[in-house]
């Protein structure tokens, strides 16, 4: 493996909301940055500081007004909604503050779910998503409704789906925001775990504490990168770890 | 396309989505089985009243010919030309008889309205054929008891009489019209026999309602000046075309026309009652499906407003799928899926009733629900579910993943 290709590269990229006529909100004014395969990134900054709008767009779920984003050295930044939703599925994981399960389903089938929008036979498809469950711990769990598992289980459901494509990253958005903050431990070391099986990892958070699992941390303020500096005391939950 | 697998899903979802919302989507189910139930009933109607007809008509004969001075169906115009024209005559029967080779028989007919009565019981206004030997033959009609006339009673006018099922009904609830004398406009005739019933909705096309005699007697009691139609029948073996085209010969001789001179005649057949039939069915058909389809048009109409809310229920929903990769077809073929399928169990509900209702309609018109109806049924319900659900479905189809995400 390959640990220094280049996985995520932002040149210049600017998102521009047009508020209708003479008015419109630069949120993102000019960034430029590059992730590495197998990064442990944490982006932080406060509320309105464009650290949304930077993870939608790193996301693919939405594309810059200006700037070049180039995903796996391919364009994305000039791609239509169908190529998009293509890299969401193949590309990207998404783990989200409140889980975004679907709640009339079953674990089992929520993992499956970006299987079967790739397009995977129905017989590897579920033996995948058994996999991915058993991987976050949740082996004896996969029949159970969202709301029949406690809010640790479901964002490890969450984390089971956004990994079952085998994505070239993880996009975490609070993951622990909804959490106390024992889960939250819990699912920061299963992100640790993650990133040392070769997984790249972004972490989104406005947290200092949770941002200092990550091995690099990227500051946005005002739609600009502020400071972008690696972590020099990683939090201590990685004793649980090691 | 969308894949197998997105389809699959796409069906799952939507069927655990009704599952989920069971009274709205029965509600909604109700307007479109309102709609196909009563869409199928017209059709069931339309199919009835043009088999009414056929039964109707079938005493025709499909290889009878009748020679007039009119068409039967025709326009003001002709019809005006036509009352002007000579009267055609008993005499011709003969000379067709003699002259033409496609053919099997010809019968001079008249015809007018009489009251006849037996003792106390009185038809008003039979209707009245005089004819001759012939007759059976040339139309094709069965009798039920006894025997039609003669030559010898035809030609010497004897007062005899072959009766239709309707007139035997109403002289003689009680006895056997067999050898009875029934008084026709007040002149005696003896039954000699009943014709089997024929039915149908339109009688007087029918033998039911009739009462046969030798033309002659006709002519001598009721007057000689009526325009006659010529009943013929051509041959088994011949083409009716044919067998036209050589009785326009031999009638335009008979009546001395020269040529360039029109035809002062017509041969008319059931096919020219068909059609002028087929042409008022398919404006009544038009007007009933218009009518009933707006039934189905209003039920369409709750769709799209129970997949709108769908829609907006589920954006949170659509956003979490578009995230981890549903494109925009596989969102639009879930909502579409969704709707087709409401539609379709409303349509099969609608034919459940339409099915009991088809068979009370039988009660009044021959009818029953054509087979085929049950399949366009299902189809037009599938189209309205796909239709009304579009916009809807669209909808969701085109919304943006972050702002759907971002829904409470």
């Amino acid at each position: 493996m390959n640990n220094n290709s280049v996985v995520i590269s932002l040149q210049q990229i600017k998102k521009i909301y047009d508020m209708g006529g003479v008015e419109e909100v630069q949120a993102l004014r000019g960034v430029s940055l590059e992730i590495q395969k197998n990064e442990y990134v944490a982006i932080m900054g406060p509320s309105g500081s464009g650290k949304s709008t930077l993870m939608n767009i790193i996301g693919c779920l939405d594309t810059p007004t200006s700037g070049l984003y180039e995903f796996n050295t391919v364009n994305v930044s000039e791609m239509n909604d169908n190529q998009l939703a293509r890299v969401r599925n193949k590309e990207i994981g998404f783990v989200f503050q409140t889980f975004n399960l679907l709640a009339r389903s079953d674990a089992l089938h929520n993992v499956e779910l970006p299987l079967i929008y790739a397009g995977v036979p129905s017989v590897d498809r579920k033996r995948m998503a058994r996999e991915a469950l058993e991987h976050v711990g949740l082996g004896d769990r996969i029949h159970h409704k969202p709301n029949e598992l406690s809010g640790g289980q479901r964002q490890r459901v969450a984390v089971a789906r956004a990994l079952v494509n085998r994505p070239s990253i993880l996009l975490a958005d609070e993951p622990t925001g909804n959490l106390d903050s024992k889960t939250g431990d819990e699912i920061m070391i299963l992100f640790e775990e993650l990133h040392r099986q070769g997984n790249t990892i972004i972490l989104v958070t406005h947290e200092e504490y949770i941002a200092e699992h990550a091995y690099r941390i990227i500051r946005i303020r005002d739609g600009m990168v502020e400071s972008d500096t690696p972590v020099e005391r990683r939090a201590k939950v990685l004793a649980a770890v090691s | 396309m969308v894949s197998l697998f997105e389809f699959r899903e796409g069906l799952s979802v939507s069927l655990r989505a009704l599952r989920a919302n069971k009274m709205r989507s029965v509600l909604t189910m109700i307007g479109i089985a309102f709609g196909i139930w009563a869409v199928t009933m017209m059709a069931t109607a339309i199919e009835g009243v043009g088999r009414a007809f056929e039964k109707s008509t079938s005493a025709f004969g499909s290889k009878v010919v009748y020679i007039q001075k009119f068409a039967w169906a025709s326009g003001e115009e002709e019809w005006w030309k036509s009352r002007n024209r000579r009267n055609m005559k008993v005499e011709y029967a003969d000379y067709i008889l003699h002259h033409a080779t496609l053919i099997d028989a010809v019968a001079p007919a008249v015809a007018t309205f009489k009251d006849a009565s037996f003792g106390s019981r009185t038809m008003i206004a039979a209707f009245i054929t005089g004819t001759t030997h012939y007759y059976q033959e040339a139309s094709g009609t069965t009798i039920a008891e006894g025997r039609f006339f003669s030559q010898e009673e035809s030609d010497g006018g004897r007062p005899v009489c072959a009766i239709g099922a309707n007139v035997a009904e109403t002289l003689f609830p009680n006895i056997d019209p067999i050898d009875q004398v029934i008084k026709v406009g007040g002149f005696p005739y003896r039954v000699l026999a009943v014709f089997e019933k024929q039915g149908g909705m339109f009688g007087a096309f029918t033998s039911d309602n009739r009462i046969y005699i030798p033309i002659r007697s006709f002519m001598n009691q009721f007057g000689t000046r009526r325009d006659v139609t010529l009943n013929v029948r051509v041959a088994q073996s011949a083409d009716i075309e044919d067998a036209k085209e050589e009785l326009r010969g031999i009638m335009r001789k008979v009546r001395q026309l020269n040529v360039g001179q029109e035809d002062d005649f017509r041969i008319n057949e059931q096919e020219l009652l068909n059609r002028l039939f087929r042409s008022i069915t398919a404006v009544i058909a038009s007007i009933g499906f218009f009518i009933t389809g707006l039934a189905l048009f209003v039920g369409g109409i709750g769709i799209m407003n129970i997949m709108y809310v769908s829609v907006s229920e589920r954006t949170k929903e659509i956003g979490i799928r578009k995230a981890i990769g549903a494109r925009r077809r596989t969102i639009l073929f879930q909502f579409l899926a969704e709707s087709a399928i409401i539609c379709m169990i409303g349509g099969l509900i609608g034919l459940l009733f339409a099915f009991p209702s088809s068979l009370l309609l039988n009660q009044v018109l021959p009818t029953a629900m054509p087979l085929s109806v049950v399949f366009v049924a299902l189809i037009v319900s599938a189209l309205v579910g796909i239709v009304s659900g579009f916009l809807p479905a669209y909808k969701a189809a085109k919304m943006d993943p972050v702002e759907a995400l971002r829904y409470e």
